[in-house]
């Protein structure tokens, strides 16, 4: 075969950022070798240097980061010697770049047509009605409904799914040799990320794009590249072809990676997830020698924490490239995690009973003067059923908009139920809003917040925020107790004690979420709301707080409502788990019950969607079209029908699905005969064949 | 505003250093503020102590000057304007034991700066009435400060209290108080100071009351705006969710969390007030001669100094005010720099 040049080469690149604190080194030693349409992963948690890199390919370092070494060849010439005038006329044409937030690349002022006829017209020079018609045909390649409105439809008007496919678009539309996408599908929700992801593969088939995939998720690697560079704190850790380093990792932050995530092998009890320690060391704190060594489980004094350490052929597949002094050295298969020897926990009595609820909102149609107009109903929670027993874990799973959220502030009693009950025990807490209710409900009720960054209040301390939950809800009075049950609570998350004076912009954001966590169990709750509380955390601080959530649960007998849009977290850690989509519940059962068919068709399609980051496992692909409807015009019938592959004619649209019920607790809301479900193949299918992994199958 | 996040070893810690802590900071200013104000407020009322109630205001005034030099030493624009505030408030409570003579004592008329008369030397001359303009300069600061600092804190307290109920309580409570913000705002400043110290009569409460009509709407925009921005925040959920009362939701959890932008307007509103408070007394509508008053000065040196060699009468006093305008300003442009870069 001949040595074809590569479109894009990173030899030793050293990154730079040069601040007021002095030089921090933001990527060190990173090689690359990306040929004609080959798609390079590159993962990696927050500030360990991915979106440097990328930028650092743009030439777009901004004024304070610099390439301090190594070379960047783009297609044989190094970029560095380019000129301003050439590097403008390559960005954008022959290397373009799609970011993770699609409204900030979108002019929100211009049509999108508008937007995308720029770009031929300035790297082509073609004329405006050609680029006009160049345009049309590239948002009909990316699978955008009715091109044409879109082409006069301004960026907010449609939704973020479609603005991604626009961005992408508008990315394709010069031919471009290299397409850098950092984070493309992190903002929008995982049916529609589905479809993205699908479309970045048809790209990279049909056009030969070469791609460099930046992603914290390796699911999502897995599912569109070849081959993956894992970094750690700016260094490259760990680079091969996507089934060796899956199968056959070499570097223990890799492995570290693998453990902390849910793999359909793991399950609480039988095969917990294993958290990397420590945290990330920020780039001026870097250790000497090995970075990851403070974190390692491997780690050998005197080896590991001198010297530069440099990447190594493993041997193992071809061009596996590994850093680490003592890969061959470890037993890979021996050093598994071990199985939780606790028996799972029985559940209790009922604590939360939802009856029939309810929850609508009244809008207003305004125009900008006049006021009235007709008045429409935005169905947020409609007919609502289901209970949690004591030390349970019920998930409600779905995506933006589903009415989850509408929920969980009617049970804070932030919003009050249009219809039906809401029951503590057996209080209705539907109508009574927070300020009547009395201290010993408020606190046996408690939330645990999704974004760390915005869960503590900056203006006080971690120890004076508990102590004020501590207080109000009158566990203890005397100061002297409060700061001990203060103490006791930092104990139970596992932080130390000293945190109680420290303001919440000195911790990271899995600190963050320990205090949040901390807060919400200061009042001994019967109940927590964890609405999705590791979503916006690093994988590898995700296990660790997962972990902490279900132990105090476990040792308190809490029950946890856990909200989340992740099914491969779900599927970890819930008991029974309810679907919902626009307000309604499509499915409810246990955890088994609702991962093993029948499904209902939006459970089926949201299986399907959820990467998985393990070579072992074939997925069935359901796609499923379109975007969600709106909330204030949902369809008559079945919410899920403009979207469902299954869908009857003129039954889904008018009529309201039956619920039918599979066995006790397993319940499904679909006009589709029983029959028809039950013959249903399973999504989630292990190599092997077999229809679930019993027992362990994480590769080693 | 730029606290060290980084913990540093005791003994690292200069005694300046630990001084940084607010409850300290709030003591100094306190020592700094509360004779000040008193000696401007009371003055004769004060009887055998007025001599002696500035003197302890004096080494609060420096060690706040250094301490805030210290932290603000990275942003030079910021070291300048507080030189320059600084400079002003060290003369304010300096005055009485300055080698200074008498303010309102008529000696020489129309001295040129420089020239002696009886063995007393006029810096920067006399004016129409023979009193020492330099003495008439440094005496004019105290009431120029001590007015434009407490009517911009009222107007602070008024309109952050509005700001807050219409930003959290939102609904009626915003549209009423939105609604008289507007009409308000409408109004050509000048037309409702002249409106609220003619109907109200000429004094410094009277100034502070117009003062307030005028900067508590913007304000309360500022606060509303922010408000609402924060009010979304999951910490203000958890507070909502045990049950806070909406007091203590907008005292403690809100108001701490949108002093950032505010000090930086404040220091912007202490200029447009000091402009505000002199361009008053210098329509006659302000503070009451014959004590000495940067906005009289001009006023009575407009009026009786037209040669062009007299005009040091004029420009003493504008420069003056001109400094004292220009060191708000810069403090606030180098506090938004410095805010920005972390």
């Amino acid at each position: 075969m001949s040595e074809a040049t590569p479109v894009l080469e990173c030899r030793d690149l050293s990154i730079s950022y040069f601040t007021r604190a002095g030089e921090i080194p933001a990527v060190v030693d990173f090689n690359l070798k990306l040929m004609p349409g080959e798609a390079h992963g590159i993962v990696g948690e927050s500030g360990c240097g991915k979106s440097t890199v990328a930028l650092a390919i743009m030439q777009y370092l901004g004024q304070n980061g610099r390439i301090v070494g190594g070379e960047l060849l783009f297609e044989g010439r190094d970029m560095r010697t380019m000129s301003e005038d050439e590097l403008r006329q390559i960005r954008g044409s022959a290397i373009a770049m799609v970011y993770q937030e699609p409204m900030a690349s979108l002019n929100p002022s211009m049509k999108i047509g508008d937007q995308l006829a720029e770009v031929p017209v300035y790297h082509e020079g073609a004329s405006p009605d050609a680029a006009r018609q160049r345009a049309l045909e590239m948002l009909d390649s990316v699978r955008l409904p009715d091109p044409k409105r879109i082409l006069d439809a301004y960026p907010h008007q449609i939704s973020g799914g479609q603005q991604q496919r626009v961005v992408i678009a508008m990315a394709l539309l010069s031919n471009p040799k290299l397409l850098l996408l950092d984070e493309p599908t992190t903002a929008l929700d995982v049916t529609v990320e589905a479809g993205i992801v699908e479309l970045i593969n048809e790209i990279s088939r049909n056009f030969g794009t070469s791609m460099i995939y930046i992603s914290h998720n390796l699911g999502l690697i897995l599912e569109t590249c070849h081959r993956i560079t894992v970094m750690y704190s700016g260094e490259a850790v760990e680079v091969g072809d996507i089934e060796t380093v899956f199968n056959n990792m070499r570097h223990p932050y890799t492995r570290g990676l693998f453990s902390s995530i849910p793999l359909p092998g793991a399950d609480k009890n039988e095969h917990p997830l294993v958290a990397i320690r420590g945290q990330l060391p920020l780039p001026h704190e870097r250790p000497n020698g090995c970075y990851f060594w403070p974190r390692c489980d491997f780690y050998e004094a005197g080896r590991c924490d001198e010297g530069a350490i440099r990447m190594r052929e493993t041997g193992v597949g071809s061009d596996h490239f590994v850093r680490c002094v003592r890969f061959e050295e470890i037993d890979w298969e021996a050093a598994k995690p071990k199985a939780d020897e606790r028996p799972p926990v029985e559940a209790g009595d009922v604590v939360l009973r939802v009856e029939d609820m309810k929850k609508h909102y009244e809008i207003e149609e305004s125009a900008l003067f006049i006021a009235g107009g007709e008045t429409k109903t935005v169905k947020a929670n409609e007919d609502l059923n289901f209970v949690a027993r004591e030390a349970e874990t019920v998930a409600i799973v779905g995506e933006s908009g589903c009415g989850k959220s509408t929920f969980a502030k009617v049970l804070m009693g932030l919003e009050e139920t249009t219809a039906g009950g809401v029951f503590l025990g057996n209080l209705d807490l539907g109508n009574i809003p927070v300020q009547k209710r009395d201290a010993a409900t408020i606190g046996k009720l408690q939330m645990v917040f999704q974004n760390p960054f915005d869960t503590l209040n900056p203006s006080h301390t971690v120890g004076g925020q508990i102590a004020r939950v501590i207080k109000k809800f009158g566990v203890e009075t005397d100061k002297a107790k409060i700061e001990e049950r203060v103490h006791k609570l930092l104990d139970i998350v596992k932080l130390p004690r000293d945190f109680a004076k420290r303001r919440p912009r000195q911790l990271s954001g899995g600190q963050k979420q320990r205090v949040g966590i901390a807060r919400a169990f200061a009042g001994n709750p019967a109940l927590v709301i964890a609405d999705e509380p590791v979503s916006a955390l690093d994988v590898s601080v995700q296990a660790a707080v997962t972990e902490l959530l279900m132990d105090i649960q476990r040792d308190h007998r809490t029950t946890l409502l856990f909200i989340s849009h992740d099914l491969s977290v779900v599927r970890y850690l819930a008991d029974r788990i309810v679907v919902m989509y626009l307000g309604q519940i499509m499915e409810q059962g246990t955890t088994e019950e609702i991962f093993a068919p029948p499904y209902h068709p939006y459970t089926e399609a949201l299986l399907s969607a959820v990467p998985i980051a393990d070579t072992h496992i074939e997925k069935r692909k359901v796609l499923i079209s379109g975007e969600l409807p709106s909330a204030t015009n949902p369809p008559q019938g079945c919410p899920f029908c403009t979207r469902c592959p299954y869908v009857i004619e003129g039954l889904c649209e008018t009529e309201k699905p039956p619920i039918q019920t599979f066995s006790d607790g397993h319940a499904i809301a679909c006009h589709l005969e029983r029959e028809q479900l039950e013959r249903m193949e399973p999504v989630i299918k292990v190599a092997d064949g077999s229809a679930r992994p019993e027992t362990e199958t994480v590769p080693a | 505003m730029s606290v060290a996040t980084a913990p540093t070893p005791a003994s690292a810690l200069s005694i300046l250093d630990r001084l940084r802590t607010p409850r300290t900071l709030i003591a100094l200013v306190l020592l700094m503020w509360v004779p000040l104000s008193s000696y401007v407020f009371f003055g004769r009322h004060l009887g055998a102590a007025q001599d002696l109630v500035l003197l302890p205001a004096i080494p609060a005034v420096l060690l706040l000057y250094i301490i805030a030099f210290r932290a603000w030493s990275e942003s030079p624009i910021a070291v300048i304007g507080l030189t320059l505030v600084f400079f002003w408030l060290l003369m304010a409570v300096t005055a009485p034991y300055l080698p200074l003579i008498d303010p309102n004592r008529p000696i020489a008329p129309f001295q040129m700066p420089g020239s002696t008369v009886d063995g007393q030397t006029f810096w920067l001359g006399t004016d129409m009435r023979g009193r020492d303009v330099l003495a008439r300069a440094i005496w004019g600061c105290q009431r120029v400060i001590v007015w434009g600092v407490t009517a911009t804190l009222c107007a602070y307290v008024v309109g952050t209290a509005f700001g807050l109920v219409a930003g959290y309580l939102s609904g009626w409570w915003d549209e009423i108080i939105s609604f008289f913000a507007n009409v308000l705002l409408s109004f050509p400043v000048m037309v409702l100071f002249i409106l609220v110290l003619n109907y109200l009569g000429q004094s410094g409460v009277n100034i502070v009351i117009a003062v307030t009509f005028a900067s508590a709407p913007a304000i309360m925009r500022i606060v509303r705006g922010l408000t609402l921005d924060i009010k979304t925040r999951d910490y203000i959920y958890a507070a909502q969710t045990r049950g806070e009362h909406p007091t203590y939701i907008m005292l403690i959890e809100l108001l701490p969390n949108v002093r950032g932008p505010l000090i930086v307007d404040a220091c912007l509103r202490l200029g447009y007030t000091t402009v505000a408070i002199t361009t008053l007394t210098f329509l006659g509508l302000g503070l009451q001669p014959p004590d000495p008053d940067w906005g009289l000065m001009i006023r009575e040196a407009s009026a009786s100094a037209l040669l062009w060699q007299f005009s040091y009468m004029l420009i003493v006093p504008a420069l003056s005010v001109s400094s004292l305008i220009l060191g708000f300003n810069l403090m606030a442009d180098g506090l938004r720099e410095m805010s920005l870069r972390d």
